[in-house]
């Protein structure tokens, strides 16, 4: 962090850390490195060993750094193969062993990888989700958990509650939900895709049963992450073939992603105390300058500064009788670049489901604008938002009275 | 940006003038068709994807609008209110109108950009008073019929860069460029209606409205046939019209006026189309409107031949157009678009016709 990126024209930010980051400079060196060698993890030869080697010791960094066993490390293609492996994976083994397990506990602000699965065991598999209601700052209350499973305990396959939303950064309070479901002998799992790097992510300590973890939200590259599968957790497999990382996950090892995955993971966590308080301060000057120079507009989530409470690096506002795609294209033509923050299809707009979740209702939750910081964040950041979103917000505002249906005089 | 080549193209040369553009998808269908079947239809997801696979070659930024809400009112609904009150509405002028040259050009404005620029074919002359609108170069593709209804205001605001291109060109242009979708089909018919079917479509808008059945007359007034909607029915159309019985001199029927209230399709010969009279209601005027009686060419239909006629703007705002020789099958709903010469004066909803 505070070291200009040299890629980037003066007078222009990037504040859209948490759709995808930078690499780190050790990821890079240390995926670049493997990209040049040849072996398959799976040969007996000595270029297969050697890959293999690559792999394992990746595997020991991840498991150290995130406070798990290496056998507990499933490498995916990511966060949403990790989403999907855990969500389908728990559910057809739990109701495999017991067929009244067709519940799925899932809190409504899920990101869609999560909701999607969930969505899709319901139409094709027979699965009940539950959605898990959030209070007004978009978080579970424990108490929603405990109610939603002691309606039928035994009905339950798995609850699956995120660490920190994607959106509007609200943490939510895990460990409570894992002491809850343990109680009844129901497997949590956990997206934690915007959370490692950013906030302390323990495995072991935090008791959870299976967690996602994806390598280009933490300066690693696109395309790599884990799941995390506690030992004593039976998972059916969705991807079939050479019988892969014990069986759960086949396909040959990108060992050139998975070692710059790796790299990446020991960087951010190691760093992440020092990382998350310039986040945290940086987030609040902006925070407070937005609401300086745009008086109307809203902070979205948790106000909280601290590591149960909000994302260290996300800033969520609704700018009240804009829209948001017009906001976004404003800022981006003058350089600055962020977030909606809601889910697109085909480009269309449409009101996020974290904040109807939240209670927000439609218009307010279609005028709003992600700023998410990382590690090449810096003052001068803040400093091209603020110059130029005071403006747009007036542009936006002219924009919404016409999108409306009415006329400017 | 639609997805296709015309919109592509007009985009490409703004870039080219120096102008700083952002291409526009306009999503107008609440449930869009993953892909696109031949030249029917529009919004699919594929068009967005075409659209923004150009914009993405001419490195400009590309975002999609969505107006399916105000399409849906301002343009599927009247055409429905059209056809069930017995007239032939152009959707196309509609969009122009309502959507693309006033809800997306207002809030393009409104953002700080200063034009909408279009793949239509029609050319912006300048002018002391303001740009006129004038016709394309190349006649088969001409679009500024539709583009009839636009006030001088909204001329001001526009931008036609393939005018003064020939179709066929602009496809090689495309290609030239390397735009992907240059070979693409031309759009036709009612983008909304993909299947084309118009009168299926109307029957599922218009199911609730109950037995909509009626007669079939003659214009002497004889019960020759019945139909199952008068809604589907179109002055100047022959197909269709399952009458049983011939007409006493053999020739070929044609549906002569539509009358939604009494259910009632009136028939007769190809003479008995003739028209000499239009009455325009709700005029627009891409300029100044007309005083007294002008001598000029309209134009009463897409596609149709230009009429030299004498126009004359009444006291009650209506448009009086007396034609020099006959129009054939001219269907109230339809625009009657004033030219001189090739330049477009303004338009009217055609009311009435004798």
């Amino acid at each position: 962090m505070h070291t200009a990126d040299p890629t980037r024209p003066s007078g222009t930010a990037y504040l859209d850390h948490a759709a995808t980051t930078p690499m780190l400079p050790e990821a890079v060196e240390a995926m670049t490195r493997q990209l040049v060698q040849v072996g398959n993890a799976s040969s007996l030869h000595r270029a297969g060993r050697a890959a293999r080697r690559v792999v394992e010791e990746s595997r020991e960094t991840v498991a150290h750094a995130l406070g798990a066993r290496p056998s507990e490390v499933v490498f995916t293609s990511g966060g949403t193969e990790a989403d999907n492996l855990a969500v389908k994976g728990i559910f057809w083994s739990r109701r495999a062993a017991d067929p009244r397990r067709v519940r799925i506990l899932a809190s409504a602000v899920e990101h869609h990888a999560v909701l999607d699965c969930v969505d899709w065991l319901a139409r094709h598999d027979g699965a009940e989700p539950v959605f898990l209601d959030v209070d007004v700052l978009g978080r579970v209350r424990p108490e929603t958990v405990r109610a939603a499973i002691e309606a039928a305990p035994e009905s339950v396959a798995l609850v699956t509650v995120m660490w920190a939303n994607n959106e509007v950064g609200t943490v939510q309070p895990v460990a409570e939900i894992v002491a809850i479901a343990h109680a009844y002998g129901i497997p949590v799992h956990c997206d934690a895709v915007q959370a490692v790097g950013q906030l302390p992510v323990d495995f072991a300590a935090s008791g959870l049963d299976a967690l996602s973890v994806s390598g280009h939200k933490l300066g690693g590259p696109i395309g790599v992450g884990a799941l995390l599968v506690a030992r004593d957790l039976a998972l059916t497999p969705v991807l079939h073939g050479g019988g892969q990382e014990r069986d759960l996950r086949s396909g040959t090892l990108d060992t050139p992603a998975i070692a710059g995955f790796a790299a990446a993971v020991r960087h951010a966590v190691d760093a992440q105390p020092e990382h998350a308080s310039q986040l945290v301060e940086l987030r609040e000057d902006l925070i407070q300058r937005v609401l300086h120079d745009v008086p109307d507009a809203v902070l979205n989530g948790d106000p909280g500064v601290g590591a149960d409470e909000r994302l260290p690096g996300n800033a969520h506002f609704a700018f009240p009788g804009c829209e948001g795609d017009a906001l976004l294209m404003l800022l981006d033509a003058r350089g600055v670049e962020c977030s909606t923050g809601s889910a697109c299809t085909a480009g269309v707009a449409r009101p996020s489901h974290v904040l109807l979740a939240m209670g927000s209702h439609d218009e307010r939750a279609r005028g709003t604008l992600r700023f998410s910081l990382g590690h090449t964040s810096t003052e001068a950041d803040v400093e091209a938002l603020l110059a130029v979103l005071p403006g747009a917000v007036v542009r936006a505002k002219r924009a919404g009275v016409v999108s409306a249906g009415g006329r400017l005089s | 940006m639609s997805g296709g080549v015309d919109s592509a193209v007009a985009a490409a040369r703004a870039v080219d003038a120096g102008h700083d553009v952002t291409g526009v998808h306009l999503a107008l269908s609440k449930a869009p068709q993953a892909h696109r079947d031949g030249a029917r239809g529009c919004c699919t997801l594929e068009d967005a994807n075409d659209a923004r696979r150009a914009a993405d070659v001419l490195g400009i930024p590309f975002y999609v609008w969505d107006l399916a809400e105000r399409f849906a009112e301002a343009v599927v609904q009247d055409f429905v209110d059209e056809y069930s009150a017995g007239r032939t509405p152009n959707p196309c002028l509609r969009c122009n109108e309502s959507i693309k040259f006033a809800a997306v050009l207002d809030k393009a404005l409104a953002l700080g950009f200063d034009a909408v620029c279009t793949g239509h074919y029609a050319q912006l002359v300048d002018a002391p008073g303001g740009p006129e609108l004038h016709r394309a170069v190349d006649p088969g593709k001409d679009q500024s019929y539709v583009l009839g209804v636009l006030s001088a205001e909204q001329v001001a605001h526009a931008m036609f860069p393939l005018g003064d291109t020939m179709k066929t060109q602009v496809r090689v242009e495309a290609a030239r460029r390397g735009l992907a979708l240059a070979e693409k089909p031309d759009s036709h018919d009612v983008c909304f209606i993909p299947d084309g079917d118009t009168a299926g479509f109307l029957h599922r808008q218009l199911a609730d409205l109950g037995d909509a059945g009626g007669d079939i007359v003659d214009s002497a007034g004889v019960t020759v046939g019945s139909h199952d909607g008068a809604f589907a029915f179109t002055v100047g159309q022959r197909r269709g019209l399952r009458i049983g019985t011939p007409a006493a001199d053999g020739r070929p029927r044609y549906v002569l006026d539509v009358s939604p209230v009494t259910r009632t399709v009136t028939v007769g010969s190809v003479d008995e189309l003739d028209v000499r009279r239009v009455v325009g209601v709700k005029p627009r005027w891409c300029g100044p409107a007309p005083v007294g009686p002008i001598e000029c060419l309209v134009q009463l239909r897409a596609h149709g031949e230009p009429v030299p006629a004498v126009v004359r703007l009444r006291a009650d705002d209506c448009l009086d157009v007396e034609l020099h020789a006959p129009a054939r099958g001219i269907a109230p709903g339809q625009a009657v678009v004033v030219y001189a010469g090739t330049r477009v004066v303004g338009s009217a909803t055609i009311d009435s016709t004798r």
